[in-house]
């Protein structure tokens, strides 16, 4: 039998054609880049310089002032005694094994991204909460975010702002900011209808609302949010620092690339240290603020 | 009587993308069921006029999916009506603009929900203070104000608890105060004390009639219970699948039902409990030597004196001047007709 050819091929785009429309497209992308490359890199100028800032902070304060500024932070948090004890050894543990300083270089990058995931998201998350049309134009956003390879939006941004921390923590942010505004939108959607009726009907405006009612019934679900946002961030330590992010990733990357075992062994462990610490402790924060918040029948 | 407080013309609520279009449809006679079928849109208030006379207790009756709920959201504007008036005290409450409309809703009304609305995260003084709170009322102040209503409901010493941590009825006293604080002269009980159990139910409606003694607020109550109603109502208006079917007084209600729906409403009903002697005196008969019974009273609570005397009995007004008699004919009519 004799099929015709164009079932057995697809009629595909031509050769000349394909080097035109990516000649075209990426020559429109580097003009763009020469024309704003310089303003939207001084855009984030604030950004590294807080971020820098923390790391130097961290780095040349003395070692044991620092991890009794994070003990205390960590007793504050869970008010467990047992995790304190704990990472209190598995500082120790990172300290005498070299890693004192990358880990603080990584401890940094990820509280500046979860505080900016922080800042950006709740609001967004709000935005969406009021209403559905924003929330069925921001929801695919969130699952592109999420799904698309880093390193296909990597190329953009390294292209417009060279390799660096700032790249890194756009890469970070995109990835790790979705669970925030998710769970924002989320919680302030659970509030139950019937109290946010009996603002109404005692005349709240919106903001009273939001600030009374809305944010504080949905901070346990932010709150998760905000522990799902620290873990993302972490998981993306090492893809940062294959475009210049300084941190526990780099010595990771080497490591792969060497085929150094107790190195890669070494940071990673390290990398799930300060993943657990942070989860335990914004997780038992979370807690206790929903439980002193709705009280408990005794 | 009062004068009217409240004043709803003409009002029509239809629930649906194109509610404007079919109200035509429906003044031209189109039921709830008939408006769901064939056009799907939900007919939640047919064409309802009611006065509700100041200082009284309306009671708006219904099974649910009567509309009872929509029509009260529709007296502080919690549900926008597709058509019709909503007068209060001669003021429109479907014109008002934004800010009119939250003003009045924070000085003007008061409302109470049936699963209590308390917010969960606010120890009960906050709870109360809401309504004033929301006003900016200074904090000293509605402190104050605050305190005087839990106390004023018995809730004294719970002031710094959280709502789950009190019982059902008690959440509902947290509901009543907070209602209260802002003074409104208007009170809306959406089905109040429905998820109270009986015993509590009674109670808080005890104390709503003690307080309303006081107060004189006019309050509109929601209810689907006919003995709450009874035993509440000033007025009651009774609504069938949005249409309004009665209103009246109790014992109208009981002794001239509009229609088979009202009729199977009060069937169940004890007349004897709930109607008082003064509905079926006769008023032709004075006598002056007969035993006395208040006016007021239930018909059940003379019975034991009138089987036992096979007499007539005298019934007087509140300052003791006789007005009529009830005797053993007047009271086996109407349980006869039970």
């Amino acid at each position: 039998m004799n099929i015709p050819e164009f079932l057995t091929v697809f009629p595909k785009m031509g050769k000349v054609d394909y080097l035109a429309f990516k000649k075209t497209v990426d020559g429109a992308f580097r003009q763009f880049s020469r024309a704003y490359g310089d303003s939207i890199e001084s855009f984030f100028d604030p950004v590294l310089f807080f971020l820098v800032n923390l790391e130097k902070l961290l780095q040349n304060t003395p070692w044991p002032i620092v991890i009794m500024v994070f003990l205390l932070l960590i007793y504050y948090g869970s008010r467990s005694i047992y995790l304190t004890i704990g990472s209190l050894a598995a500082f120790l543990f990172i300290a005498y094994f070299g890693m004192w300083q990358d880990t603080m270089s990584t401890v940094s990058i990820i509280g500046v991204c979860t505080l900016l995931a922080i800042g950006l998201g709740i609001p967004i998350g709000i935005l969406m909460s009021g209403s559905d049309r924003v929330r069925s134009a921001v929801v695919p956003i969130l699952d592109i975010m999420q799904t698309m390879p880093s390193f296909v939006y990597l190329i953009p941004v390294v292209m417009l702002l060279g390799i660096g921390k700032i790249p890194g923590l756009l890469a970070i942010i995109v990835y790790a900011i979705p669970p925030m505004i998710r769970l924002t939108d989320l919680g302030i959607r659970e509030v139950d209808k019937e109290v946010l009726e009996a603002a109404d009907a005692f005349g709240a405006n919106r903001m009273q609302k939001l600030f009374r009612v809305q944010l504080p019934l949905a901070l346990p679900t932010i709150f998760a949010g905000i522990n799902q946002t620290i873990m993302m961030a972490l998981a993306m330590v090492v893809i940062a620092s294959m475009i210049g992010v300084r941190g526990l990733g780099q010595p990771v990357l080497k490591a792969i690339s060497n085929q150094y075992l107790t190195m890669g062994l070494l940071n990673g462990f390290a990398i799930v240290v300060l993943a657990v610490i942070f989860d335990r402790v914004s997780q038992s924060f979370g807690k206790r603020l929903q439980q002193h918040r709705a009280g408990s029948r005794e | 009587m009062n004068k009217v407080k409240i004043k709803i013309e003409n009002l029509y609520k239809i629930f649906g993308p194109k509610a404007e279009n079919y109200i035509q449809v429906v003044r031209d006679g189109t039921d709830k069921d008939e408006l769901l079928a064939k056009y799907n849109h939900v007919l939640g208030l047919d064409n309802i006029n009611l006065d509700i006379y100041d200082q009284s207790i309306q009671v708006v009756m219904g099974l649910s999916g009567s509309g009872k709920s929509t029509l009260i959201r529709h007296i502080n504007r919690l549900i926008e009506p597709t058509e019709g008036v909503v007068l209060v005290d001669d003021q429109d409450v479907t014109r008002f603009d934004k800010n009119e409309l939250l003003d009045f809703r924070r000085t003007r009304t008061g409302m109470v929900f049936q699963r209590f609305g308390l917010f969960p995260h606010q120890n009960i003084i906050e709870n109360v203070k809401l309504g004033l709170s929301i006003k900016g009322v200074d904090k000293s102040e509605s402190n104050e104000t605050a305190m005087y209503w839990i106390d004023k409901v018995g809730l004294n010493g719970f002031e710094f608890k959280f709502p789950n941590q009190l019982s059902g009825g008690m959440q509902q006293r947290v509901g009543l105060a907070r209602a209260l604080a802002t003074d409104p002269d208007i009170l809306l009980m959406d089905e109040a004390f429905s998820a109270l159990d009986p015993l509590i139910r009674s109670d808080m409606q005890d104390q709503l009639l003690d307080l309303q003694k006081n107060l004189k607020k006019t309050i509109v109550f929601i209810t689907h219970d006919l003995d709450e109603a009874l035993k509440l109502g000033d007025s009651i208006a009774i609504l069938n699948g949005g249409k309004l079917v009665q209103n009246g007084k109790p014992e109208d209600i009981l002794l001239n039902p509009a229609d088979d729906y009202v009729e199977k409403f009060v069937q169940d009903v004890n007349r004897a409990k709930v109607l008082k002697v003064k509905s079926i005196m006769n008023k032709k008969n004075q006598p002056n030597d007969a035993p006395k019974i208040n006016m007021n009273d239930s018909i059940e609570s003379c019975l034991p004196t009138i089987l036992e005397t096979r007499a007539t009995l005298s019934v007087v007004d509140d300052d003791n001047n006789i007005i009529g008699s009830i005797s053993d004919k007047e009271v086996a009519s109407i349980l006869r007709s039970n």
